[in-house]
C-alpha cells in the first residue's frame, strides 16, 4: 500500500537486524557496525545520555532561581553550568537530534535503499560524534574549570577567560565535523539511493526536510569549524584577528558565529518539520495538504536561513543599514514556516483524526511551536528588540522554538517510529499522560520567563531583584513538572523496549516505505528493492481496504441476522 | 524482540557494497565545497580586514617575496596538471606513465612546502610573528595582516600535507592494481582535492603577495 | 501527487554512472590549459607592478577567477560533468556571495 506498492509478507524464516548473524559478535556488533539501523540506535542512546545530563544541569540552575542570591551554587558555578547547559544541548542533541537518530534509521527506508550511500563514514560520524561529547564532558574535569562564555563563546572574553575554553571550543568543531559527514552522507544517498521511481516529488516529506538541512550542515558548519579554530590559534598564539587590543574586530566573531549558528537553527527544526509532515497525515487518515509548497519551503527556509544571522546583534552595535535590513530580511522566514503550519491544519481540516501518543506531541507542537513563533517576531523587530535583548524573554523564546520545536517532535518521533525500532509498543496511556504532563511542564516553566523578561530580567545571571522572584518560583515549579513528566515517558519507553507488546509491520496505517518492512526491519530492509508508482501519502489502497473489511463485517452481521 | 532465536545457525550475512562511482564524485565535490566554506570564512576575515586597513595591508605586504610566491603558483599548477596527465594516463592503462606524473605531484607539493618553510622561516628570523618583537612594533593593520596571512597559509598548507597523503595512498593503489583504467574514480577524488588546493592559493596568491 | 511521471527526465543522474568511463581522455588540451594558467599568472605579476589604484585588486581578482574556472572546467572536469555538479558549485558559490555580501552591508557603514 505504501508509495502504491504492494506488501510481501515477508518470510518467516529471515531475522531481523538485531539477530541477523554478522562478522562480528557481542558488543562489537554494534561498535563496528555499519548498519544504518544500528547507528541510529547508537545515536539514540548516546543522545538520551546527554539529553538528560543536560536536563539535570538546566534543573540545577532552576534551582539557583528559586530564591535571590546564592541558592545553591556560587556565580561561576552558574556560569559554567549554563555553558554547558547550552553546549550539549545545541551540539549534543538538538543540532544532530532527529537527523541522527530518524534520518539514519528511516530515511533509507523511506527512499527503498538498503543502507546510507557511505556506511563506513557513517560509522566513523558517530565515532567522531562521541569524541567530541566525551570531549565537552571531559572539560568539567580537566584544566582550569569548565567555560564560562556560553554556548556562544564570544570573543574577546573566550580569549581572556582562564577557564578552559580551548578544549569546550575543540569539542564542538569536531561535533561540527561530524554533522558536516553525516550531511554530506545524506545529501549522496538521496540523490543516488532512490529506488525505482521515487522521483524527487515523490519522496517522503522528512527525505525533503533532511535533503534540505543536509545542505546547511555542508555549507554552513565549516564557517563555524573556522571560527573555533580562530579562537582556540587566537589563545594559543595570540594571531590577533579577534582581539581588539591588536586592532581586530570582536564584531566579526560575532558575525562568523551567525553566519553558521543562525542556518543551524534550521538544521534543528527542519528535521522536526518534516516528522510533522510525516505524523500528521497517517494520523489525520488523509494525503498531506500542499505537498509541493511544504517540499519547496524546506528548501526556501535553508536559503533564507543564510540572510538573517545579523538579527542576534541588533544591539552589538553593528551599522544601522544592516540593522535595518537584516530585520526586514527576518520577517521573511515567517513565510515557509507559516506555509508549513497552515498546510499542517489543512490536512487534519475533514479528516480522520486518530489522536495517538506521536499525533497528541505533534499538535502540542504546533500550538507550541507557534507561540514561539510568534515572539520571534516581537525579536526580530528591531525596536522592540532593543528593550527585549538579553532578557528572559530571550530566553523562553528559543526554548519554544528549539525545546517546543525540536524538542517535542524528537519524542514524538520517537513515539512514532518506535515499533518500527523495536518491533514492540510502549503503553498508550501512559505515553499520554506523560505528554500532557510535560505540556503543562513545559508551558509553566517558560511562560513566566516571557513576563519576567518583558519587566527586564536579564539572562545569565545568578542573581536578581525580588520583584522577580514569584516568575521564579512558577518556573522552578514548572522545572519539576516538566523533568517528572519527561521522566515518565523515558520509563514508559524503556519498559515498552523491555517487555512491550509486539506489534505488526505498520500499526498506526502509514504509507511511506518503512512501513511495508517488518518491524524490527532485515538487515538490509528490503528482499527485493521496491518499485513505487505513486506519491507518498496514498490512502487511496488504505481506504478501499478499510471499506472492503467494513463491508466483509456488514456482510457477516448480515449472515448472523 | 525473540530472544530465543538461534543465531549460531544462521550462515553470515556478509553486506553487499555496491559500487557507485558517480555517487563517489559527488561525496567528493559536497567535501569540497566545506573546504571552500573553511576558507571561505577566512576570505570573509581578510575581505573585512583588507577594507579596513588598506594602506597598512599594502605596506605589511611589501614584506613578502612576490618572487618566492610566484614560484609556488607556477610549482602548484604544474602539479595540478601533472594530476591531470596521471589520471589521463591512468585511463589509457599506462600504469608506468601515471606512477611518473603522480611522483612529478608529489615532488610539487613537497617543493612547495620546502618554499614555504624558507618563507615562515625568514618571517620569523625577523620576528615577525605574533607577538613577536617585530610584529610589535607594527600598526594594527599589519598585525591583522601577518595573522591571517599565517593562519591563512597555514591552513593552506596543511591542506598539501593532506593532499600529499591522500595521493600517496592512491598511488600505492594503483601500484597494486585496485585501481585501474576501469576503475579509477578515487585517483579522481584525489585530484579533485588536489586542485581545489591549488584553487585556494590561486587566490591566495593576488590577495597576500600583490598588493601595492 | 500522482502525475509526476514528467519527472524521469530529469533523474539523467539516477540511472548511469555507477561505474565511470573516462571522457575522451587527451593529454594535449589539458598542456594547453596550463600553458594559459602560466601565462594568466605572469600577466597578474606583471599587471601588479603597475599602479592602477583601487582597479589593482579588482584585476587581480577576476585574473585569479579566470584561472579558477580554467581549472574548474578542465582540469576537475566540470565542463564534461553531469548538470547536477554545475548546479552544486553555483549554490556553493551564491551563499559565499550572499555571506560576504551581508557581512559588508554592517562594515561599509561602521567604518564609513
Amino acid at each position: 500500500m505504501a508509495n502504491g506498492t504492494i506488501a510481501v509478507p515477508k518470510k518467516a524464516a529471515e531475522p531481523d537486524f538485531y539477530h541477523v548473524r554478522t562478522k562480528h559478535t557481542g558488543i562489537w556488533s554494534w561498535l563496528l557496525t555499519t548498519d544504518h539501523k544500528r547507528i541510529g540506535l547508537m545515536y539514540l542512546s548516546a543522545m538520551t545520555f546527554f539529553f538528560l545530563a543536560a536536563m539535570t544541569l538546566g534543573v540545577l540552575m532552576r534551582l539557583e532561581m528559586l530564591t535571590p542570591g546564592e541558592t545553591i551554587m556560587t556565580a561561576q558555578t552558574y556560569n559554567s553550568f549554563f555553558t554547558l547547559h547550552g553546549v550539549i544541548m545545541i551540539f549534543l542533541f538538538i543540532i544532530p537530534g532527529i537527523g541522527a537518530v530518524f534520518g539514519n534509521f528511516i530515511l533509507p527506508i523511506q527512499l527503498g535503499a538498503k543502507d546510507v550511500q557511505f556506511p563506513k563514514l557513517n560509522l566513523m560520524s558517530w565515532y567522531l560524534y562521541m569524541i567530541g561529547g566525551i570531549l565537552a564532558l571531559f572539560s568539567l574535569f580537566i584544566g582550569t574549570g569548565i567555560a564560562d562564555t556560553g554556548w556562544t563563546f564570544y570573543a574577546p572574553y573566550s580569549i581572556r577567560t582562564t577557564t578552559n575554553v580551548s578544549i569546550s571550543v575543540f569539542a564542538a568543531f569536531i561535533l561540527g565535523f561530524s554533522s558536516i559527514l553525516t550531511g554530506l552522507n545524506f545529501l549522496t544517498t538521496i540523490h543516488r539511493l532512490r529506488c525505482p521511481g521515487m522521483t524527487w516529488f515523490r519522496m517522503p516529506l522528512f527525505v525533503w526536510a533532511i535533503y534540505a538541512t543536509a545542505w546547511i550542515q555542508v555549507l554552513a558548519t565549516p564557517i563555524i569549524g573556522i571560527t573555533l579554530l580562530l579562537v582556540i590559534l587566537e589563545r594559543a598564539f595570540g594571531i590577533g584577528v579577534f582581539d581588539p587590543t591588536l586592532g581586530g574586530d570582536p564584531l566579526l566573531y560575532q558575525h562568523l558565529f551567525w553566519i553558521y549558528s543562525h542556518p543551524a537553527v534550521y538544521i534543528m527544526i527542519l528535521p522536526a518539520m518534516g516528522v510533522v509532515s510525516e505524523i500528521i497525515p497517517t494520523f489525520a487518515k488523509k494525503p498531506i495538504f500542499g505537498y509541493v509548497p511544504i517540499a519547496i519551503s524546506s528548501l526556501a527556509i535553508a536559503l533564507v536561513g543564510y540572510l538573517v544571522w545579523g538579527h542576534h546583534m541588533f544591539s552589538s552595535g553593528i551599522s544601522d543599514t544592516s540593522r535595518v535590513i537584516f530585520s526586514l530580511l527576518t520577517f521573511i522566514v515567517a513565510l515557509p514556516s507559516g506555509i508549513k503550519v497552515f498546510n499542517w491544519v489543512a490536512t487534519l481540516y475533514k479528516g480522520s483524526i486518530e489522536v495517538t501518543a506521536p499525533m497528541l506531541y505533534t499538535l502540542l507542537f504546533i500550538f507550541i511551536f507557534s507561540i514561539g513563533g510568534l515572539t520571534g517576531l516581537t525579536l526580530g523587530a528591531l525596536n522592540t528588540d532593543l528593550h527585549l535583548t538579553d532578557t528572559y524573554y530571550v530566553v523562553a523564546h528559543f526554548h519554544y522554538v528549539m525545546f517546543g520545536g525540536m524538542g517535542l517532535i524528537f519524542f514524538a518521533s520517537i513515539h512514532y517510529w518506535f515499533p518500527k525500532f523495536y518491533g514492540k509498543m510502549y503503553n498508550e496511556k501512559v505515553a499520554k499522560i506523560a505528554a500532557y504532563w510535560i505540556a503543562i511542564g513545559f508551558n509553566t516553566l517558560y511562560f513566566p520567563m516571557f513576563i519576567m523578561g518583558y519587566l527586564g530580567m536579564p539572562r545569565r545571571y545568578y542573581d536578581y531583584l525580588p520583584e522577580y522572584q514569584i516568575w521564579h518560583v512558577i518556573s522552578t515549579v514548572g522545572s519539576w513538572i516538566l523533568v517528572s513528566g519527561i521522566l515518565i515517558m523515558v520509563f514508559n519507553l524503556v519498559k515498552g523496549i523491555r517487555s512491550g507488546k509486539p506489534t505488526t509491520a505498520n500499526p498506526w496505517g502509514g504509507t511511506t516505505l518503512e512501513w511495508t518492512v517488518p518491524s524490527p526491519p532485515p538487515l538490509e530492509n528490503f528482499d527485493v528493492i521496491p518499485t513505487v508508482t505513486t506519491g507518498p501519502y496514498d490512502h487511496t489502497k488504505l481506504h478501499q481496504q478499510l471499506r472492503k473489511e467494513y463491508k466483509d463485517q456488514q456482510k457477516t452481521e448480515e449472515g448472523k441476522n | 524482540m525473540s530472544q530465543n532465536i538461534d543465531t549460531t545457525q544462521q550462515e553470515i550475512h556478509e553486506i553487499h557494497i555496491h559500487r557507485d562511482d558517480f555517487g563517489s564524485k559527488m561525496g567528493m565535490w559536497l567535501f569540497l565545497f566545506t573546504e571552500v566554506l573553511l576558507f571561505g570564512g577566512l576570505f570573509i576575515l581578510y575581505a573585512s580586514y583588507r577594507f579596513i586597513y588598506p594602506n597598512e595591508f599594502a605596506l605589511a605586504a611589501s614584506e613578502l617575496d612576490m618572487l618566492m610566491g610566484a614560484i609556488n603558483t607556477v610549482i602548484l599548477l604544474t602539479s595540478s596538471l601533472t594530476v591531470v596527465l596521471g589520471i589521463v594516463a591512468l585511463q589509457k592503462n599506462n600504469k608506468k606513465l601515471c606512477l611518473f606524473f603522480m611522483w612529478v605531484t608529489v615532488v610539487c607539493g613537497i617543493l612547495f612546502l620546502v618554499n614555504k618553510y624558507f618563507e615562515w622561516g625568514a618571517k620569523f628570523h625577523h620576528g615577525i610573528y605574533p607577538k613577536g618583537p617585530a610584529l610589535q612594533d607594527m600598526s594594527e593593520g599589519e598585525v591583522m595582516y601577518f595573522g591571517l596571512y599565517y593562519v591563512m597559509t597555514g591552513l593552506h598548507g596543511l591542506h598539501i600535507v593532506v593532499g600529499l597523503a591522500f595521493i600517496g595512498f592512491v598511488m600505492w593503489q594503483i601500484k597494486k592494481d585496485v585501481l585501474t583504467s576501469t576503475n579509477f574514480q578515487k585517483l579522481e577524488n584525489a585530484g579533485l582535492y588536489w586542485h581545489l588546493v591549488d584553487i585556494i592559493w590561486i587566490f591566495l596568491f593576488p590577495l597576500f603577495y600583490l598588493i601595492h | 501527487m500522482d502525475n509526476h511521471n514528467s519527472e524521469h527526465a530529469e533523474l539523467s543522474e539516477h540511472d548511469d554512472g555507477q561505474i565511470a568511463e573516462a571522457h575522451h581522455p587527451s593529454y594535449g588540451v589539458n598542456v594547453l590549459v596550463w600553458i594559459g594558467l602560466i601565462a594568466l599568472t605572469s600577466i597578474t605579476v606583471s599587471i601588479s607592478g603597475i599602479n592602477l589604484g583601487s582597479l589593482a585588486l579588482t584585476v587581480a581578482l577576476i585574473i585569479a577567477t579566470v584561472k579558477t574556472m580554467f581549472v574548474i572546467n578542465f582540469f576537475m572536469h566540470l565542463k564534461f560533468d553531469n548538470k547536477v555538479f554545475k548546479i552544486f558549485v553555483g549554490v556553493c558559490m551564491l551563499i559565499f556571495i550572499v555571506v560576504l555580501v551581508l557581512t559588508f552591508f554592517d562594515l561599509t557603514f561602521r567604518y564609513e
